[in-house]
């Protein structure tokens, strides 16, 4: 049996970040997660937004991991190499919402975040197309913009890069204590470990129950979002907000690191067997739609080019970050919903220096870089040429809108986490992301994933098992190129 | 950088006729083509129907395509870049390419054709409802798959909308042994063709459902059904009647949009209603030595006609590398009643005759369509039915026309 130090079950953010964390140390470290790829969870479907750490009460974890991860993200990206702009944000209120912004401010200020309140021309100046009866908002300056899946999957590539491993479609389905550890039961293998982290997101409380510690009541709240064409990128330059409510944060318009246009999320109750079901609802585009003109204008709604939905799973009002009372090793990470993925790198490296702690495991000197990227929709002609030369796949376009190499393809398939499924390879790398949504490119990604993988077209998968895009051969003529 | 008299950019069926239009007026000519060979979507198209107009008999897509490619690679006036994808075009003419044997291209052209075709609508542009698994896809994309790869992506379909690509594929799905359950379109009228109407769906007992919508997709990984519902005269999906489908496979044939990403923020004046340039009858855009034809100019539904417009601007694009276009003063070519719009929007002053192609806004029985210039008619004829989804024309004599013209359809 493969024994480890301390096995992470679930390929989220948080996840991703303890391995990484812990790949910092000399240890030997696993992560399973159940999907076809990291960053299958709340990860994949967020707003993508680093909040700058007012909203969450003083005195939470919520607060301080908010505050602390915020700061992590202008070094972290920029070692990782994920999309990141620190553009600020604003809660925007009208007359009567000076005293509810004063609240957040104080609280911002009492969690030490950089926060003021600004006035109709200031607000104009940041945000030309801010509705008409905005006149107060709160700004927060260092509040940014991510992407949430990008960051997940740079995450655990770097854990890979430096000794950590990473299994996918290895849902766990047992786990047994054992004398100064445990043996972790996936349906394909059996694993024992020392420390067990459960950051299990959607499925934390089921995992729970895999040893006998509380099953929390977790909610789960799936919000509709829309993506607007990278043409409307230029409508919203920070994080708009309105003033929160009981339901949360509210229907936000803000630029996304990739240079699209995101407005959302609703957030709707649902049971939890529809936890990861994600399904969009008319009802909620229109509320969007609605929330939306509330905030700004000029907003293009019909510029989208995707809509979808994510789900945050909540556990009570604050995060649950700790070691099991009842079974001793059992670490759990569980209801992280916003301001989740901007603590996740705070909770990481806290979480993983506390068991190292325990695990007396040492601090590596320094860790591996990841391999240098190339971006071909960032990069100079003098660049192109060049790489061209080297690589005749870095001068084949394979997705138009979004200007995506074959080179960049085949590297996604063959990275330190690799890409299996059209999905994976349109998250790593953007191929199918831009305004035809993949209609040109995705049979040739299937092309490129069933050569680079040795498996057959029909075996080529959406993203999990089941999610076949064309399981059938056909029997008439068809002409070959 | 390398010159080039014309430099077109795409190598589908427009940018195929026009190198050859351009090379009979002696012209230097480059083609840049993104994918691995000429042809376009013609390639995927291996039904027949294709070349009844242009040739006077009935060609598959392939064979339709390999007229016009052996035309082209056999003449060595014509460069012909595959694999070659256009990053930039500036208004001086400078074409910026990547290619994985060449590299980066840069070519000066004396003008340009726009000839880049056009993309289907997909399901983000449509908001689509409900779940997010494998098993929706656009009829173009299921159309690559099975007839250039040879896959196909499903056994029980269901089709929203009922453009050409959705009806073929619906007959193309049935011969491989696939249900096909309901073809739906949201208008009361198709934007097909009426032979597609009937060789593809009616021949196969396939049905057709107008004004009607599907309002939800439900499954996790793979599609396990659709909600189907009618709409109102507001095109609202009427909820009461909502009724349920079980299908691994829904295909999208719910528009088709000039591309003209590359275009996108120049000087070049668009139509609002073709998604593509404004032209004169040359197929000129208002940035004079670009040219732009086919599906990127408007959509067709006949290849047959792209392929003659092509050849127009293929031809002017030449003659005004040389200096032999004349710029005259233009007319506007205007729409009335029942007309969605008229192309060319602008006619020089001139001799000689020119084709105003028109597009109807719904379907109309026992009309005249009439051409007039400061409400004198042009010429006049008398039409059975007019469709939305069939292109028509009027032919008018330049010499006749004082002022603007005006399309429109009269009782």
């Amino acid at each position: 049996m493969n024994v480890y130090d301390v096995i992470v079950i679930g390929g989220g953010v948080v996840g991703t970040a303890v391995l990484r964390s812990l790949s910092a140390y000399h240890s030997k470290v696993l992560l399973l997660e159940k999907s076809s790829d990291v960053a299958c969870g709340s990860s994949r479907a967020n707003s993508g937004i680093v909040h700058a750490g007012y909203d969450a009460e003083t005195g939470t974890k919520k607060a301080y991991f908010n505050v602390k991860g915020a700061a992590m993200y202008p070094s972290l990206t920029a070692e990782l190499d994920v999309p990141y702009k620190k553009v600020g944000s604003l809660v925007a209120a009208r007359k009567d919402g000076l005293p509810a912004l004063t609240v957040l401010r104080d609280r911002g200020i009492a969690n030490g975040v950089d926060v003021r309140i600004i006035e109709r021309d200031e607000i104009l100046a940041l945000e030309p197309n801010i509705a008409d009866d905005i006149v107060y908002a709160l700004y927060a300056p260092e509040a940014g913009i991510v992407s949430p899946y990008q960051l997940t999957i740079a995450q655990a590539d770097h854990a890979v890069v430096n000794g950590a491993e990473v299994r996918l479609e290895e849902k766990v389905i047992a786990i047994d204590k054992t004398q100064g550890g445990f043996v972790v039961r996936t349906e394909k293998g059996e694993y024992s470990a020392r420390y067990v982290v459960n950051a299990a997101g959607a499925g934390g409380a089921e995992v729970n129950a895999l040893v006998g510690e509380e099953a929390y009541v977790e909610t789960h709240a799936v919000g509709d979002y829309f993506i607007l064409d990278r043409k409307e990128s230029g409508v919203v330059r920070t994080v708009v907000f309105p003033l929160p409510d009981e339901r949360g944060k509210g229907i936000l318009v803000a630029p996304t690191a990739d240079g699209n246009v995101i407005l959302g999320p609703t957030s709707r109750k649902v049971p939890h067997e529809q936890a990861e079901e994600n399904a969009v609802t008319a009802a909620g585009l229109q509320y969007v739609r609605e929330g939306v003109a509330r905030l700004m204008k000029n907003v293009n709604v019909r510029s989208a080019i995707r809509v979808y939905a994510g789900t945050r799973t909540a556990i009570g009002s604050d995060f649950i970050i700790e070691e099991s009372e009842k079974v001793e090793g059992f670490y759990m990470i569980l209801g992280i919903c916003s301001p989740g993925l901007t603590s996740a790198p705070a909770i990481g490296e806290c979480v993983a220096e506390e068991i190292a702690t325990k695990l007396t495991l040492a601090k590596k000197d320094s860790m591996l870089p990841l391999p240098a990227s190339f971006r071909f929709r960032e990069a100079t002609p003098k660049e192109i040429a060049l790489k061209a030369q080297e690589d005749p796949a870095f001068g084949r376009i394979v997705c138009r809108c979004e200007k995506v190499t074959e080179g960049e393809i085949v590297r996604a398939v063959h990275s330190p986490v690799p890409a299996r499924t059209v999905d994976a390879v349109k998250r790593r790398v953007r191929a199918g992301m831009g305004r035809c949504q993949g209609g040109f490119c995705q049979p040739r990604v299937m092309e490129i994933l069933s050569r680079e993988l040795g498996i057959p077209m029909t075996s080529v998968r959406k993203g999990d098992a089941g999610s076949e895009i064309a399981p059938y051969e056909v029997k008439d003529g068809y002409e070959t190129l | 950088m390398k010159h080039f008299d014309v430099v077109i950019i795409g190598g589908g069926p427009a940018g195929m006729a026009a190198a050859i239009g351009a090379r009979e007026q002696g012209a230097s000519v480059a083609i840049l083509e993104r994918d691995v060979r000429l042809g376009g979507i013609l390639n995927q198209c291996i039904h027949n129907g294709f070349g009844l107009h242009y040739f006077g008999e009935e060609l598959t897509g392939p064979e339709y395509a390999e007229r016009f490619r052996k035309k082209v690679l056999s003449d060595s006036g014509i460069k012909v870049y595959l694999e070659a994808m256009v990053l930039s075009l500036t208004e001086d003419r400078v074409v910026t390419a990547v290619s994985p044997t060449e590299g980066l291209i840069e070519l000066s052209a004396g003008s340009v054709v726009l000839a880049m075709g056009c993309r289907e609508r997909s399901a983000g542009a449509i908001g689509l409802i409900g779940t997010r698994p494998a098993g929706i896809y656009t009829a173009g994309m299921a159309q690559r798959l099975s007839n250039v790869d040879g896959f196909l992506v499903g056994k029980e379909v269901v089709i929203l909308g009922s453009g050409d690509i959705g009806l073929i594929m619906a007959r193309r799905m049935t011969s491989e042994g696939a249900k096909v359950k309901l073809v739906m379109e949201l208008m009361p009228f198709s934007s097909g063709l009426k032979r597609n109407i009937v060789q593809c769906l009616q021949d196969y007992d396939i049905p057709l459902r107008y004004s009607t919508t599907v309002t939800r997709v439900t499954g996790k990984e793979r599609l396990t059904g659709v909600y189907v519902a009618p709409v109102d005269d507001k095109l609202q999906p009427i909820l009461e009647k909502e009724e349920y489908i079980s299908c691994d496979t829904l295909l999208l044939s719910v528009g088709l949009i000039p591309e003209n990403d590359l275009i996108a923020g120049s000087a070049i004046e668009m139509s609002r209603i073709t998604s593509g340039a404004v032209v004169d009858e040359y197929r000129q855009t208002s940035v004079p030595g670009i040219f732009s034809a086919g599906n990127v100019l408007h959509v067709h539904d006949l290849v047959d006609n792209v392929s003659e417009e092509a050849y127009v601007a293929g031809t002017a694009a030449a003659k005004y590398a040389r200096g032999a276009i004349e710029d005259t003063p233009c007319m506007q070519v205007t729409t009335g009643t029942g007309v969605r719009y008229a192309l060319p929007q602008r006619i020089h002053k001139g001799e000689g005759t020119v084709r105003l192609y028109f597009r109807v806004d719904k379907v109309y029985r026992g009309m005249t369509v009439t051409a007039r210039s400061e409400g004198v008619l042009l010429k006049k004829k008398k039409t059975m039915v007019l469709a939305p989804g069939e292109m028509q024309y009027i032919e008018i004599d330049k010499s006749l026309v004082m002022g603007d013209v005006c399309v429109a359809l009269e009782e």
